[in-house]
């Protein structure tokens, strides 16, 4: 049954009936769902997200042909693998960014471009969508953030220094600074 | 519809995140189909696969099985997001896979050598396996539809008539003498 559902999700994506790929990979921090349209990543959960949930959304928002195809993500899946081992500083995966319009798309994108090991502010990232004042909104922004790990929200701290807040839970995201060396650990 | 905006926040740290893993079963399957009219297509495989794979090798026998599985998956898969009613995916699924058997005889009947008189017989011969289901590949087309579909893909009766094109009388008919059939070539 095994290679009947291979060769059924490799001539889907042939076909081109394979609107969203997906995948779970494990993680230091549990496992990782991984969603790719044949635009570029589309979603990635964190452990201690809903993978139904997050899979009903996308059938949802993106389109019902949603498959289970691992072979589709296995670009993104090595990228987080040396990322988790400390090997990789900067993704190089081709994103869709459509489960996220107009302000948060522009947050994610500020956010996209905060170098591996460094942080910014809520307020930084609102200054650098285009407006400083709307903090809330980039915060909010952040805490929806479809792609997080590849959109690295984990790297936006409250002004004080305070860790904010992160999806994945307060530990993983202490986890993945002392990972990038920000926090002492 | 639920917009996942809402499973965390930066301003919500004062409230402990709950710890856990990726729970695939937090949300029961049936509940989905209530909340969605289409749930992902993955659930309609993890939950029908095998059913279909029953049918198909019924029906088209277990050489040519999986090729009657990945026409009948593609077709689906084709035709998911039209789909008006999630309610009876099962069923759904079970009458696409009759449909590619019959296009897998047609095929297969267009590649024959015609011979002088054609009866009711077999159209693939029974399987070495000995199994019942090569007994079942043994009976004439209509019986044996009617045997895999109530016995493979678990139809109604009414159904099955809707899958055949027949009435719920005769598709009774056709699996009463399947039935009577496999009994004595199995007996």
């Amino acid at each position: 049954m095994r290679d009947s559902l291979n060769r059924l999700a490799a001539r889907a994506s042939t076909e081109g009936l394979l609107d969203v790929a997906y995948a779970t990979t494990e993680s230091p921090f549990g496992p990782l769902l991984l969603a790719t349209t044949p635009k570029g990543l589309v979603r990635v959960g964190l452990p201690n997200q809903d993978a139904d949930g997050l899979l009903l959304d996308l059938a949802t928002r993106v389109s019902p042909r949603v498959l289970e195809a691992p072979a589709q993500l296995d670009q993104a899946r090595r990228e987080l693998d040396l990322y988790f081992e400390g090997r990789l500083t900067e993704f190089d995966l081709p994103l869709d960014w459509r489960l996220s319009k107009d302000f948060r798309r522009k947050v994610l994108r500020a956010i996209a471009r905060i170098p591996y090991g460094q942080t910014r502010s809520y307020t930084q990232i609102a200054t650098r969508a285009g407006n400083e004042r709307a903090v809330r909104a980039a915060g909010t922004a952040c805490g929806t953030n479809p792609l997080p790990l590849v959109v690295p929200c984990h790297r936006v701290l409250r002004s004080g220094g305070a860790l904010g807040g992160y999806g994945g839970g307060l530990p993983m995201k202490e986890g993945l600074l002392r990972l990038e060396g920000i926090l002492d650990s | 519809m639920s917009e996942l905006t809402g499973p965390y926040s930066p301003f919500s740290s004062d409230t402990p995140e709950e710890e856990g893993r990726v729970s695939r079963s937090v949300v029961p399957r049936r509940l989905i189909q209530e909340v969605s009219a289409l749930p992902p297509f993955q659930t309609l495989i993890d939950d029908h696969a095998g059913d279909v794979m029953a049918v198909c090798r019924g029906a088209v026998g277990r050489g040519d099985a999986d090729d009657c599985f990945q026409e009948t998956f593609i077709a689906a898969l084709r035709a998911y997001p039209q789909l008006r009613d999630g309610g009876n995916l099962r069923g759904w699924l079970v009458t696409i896979a009759h449909r590619k058997a019959i296009d897998h005889h047609r095929a297969r009947g267009r590649r024959a050598v015609p011979v002088a008189e054609v009866g009711e017989v077999a159209v693939t011969d029974p399987e070495p396996e000995g199994d019942i289901w090569a007994a079942v590949g043994a009976l004439p087309p209509k019986q044996r539809a009617a045997v895999t579909l109530r016995y493979a893909g678990d139809l109604p009766h009414s159904e099955i008539a809707a899958a055949l094109g027949c009435s719920p009388e005769a598709a009774r008919r056709s699996l009463h003498e399947g039935l009577k059939r496999l009994r004595k070539e199995l007996a």
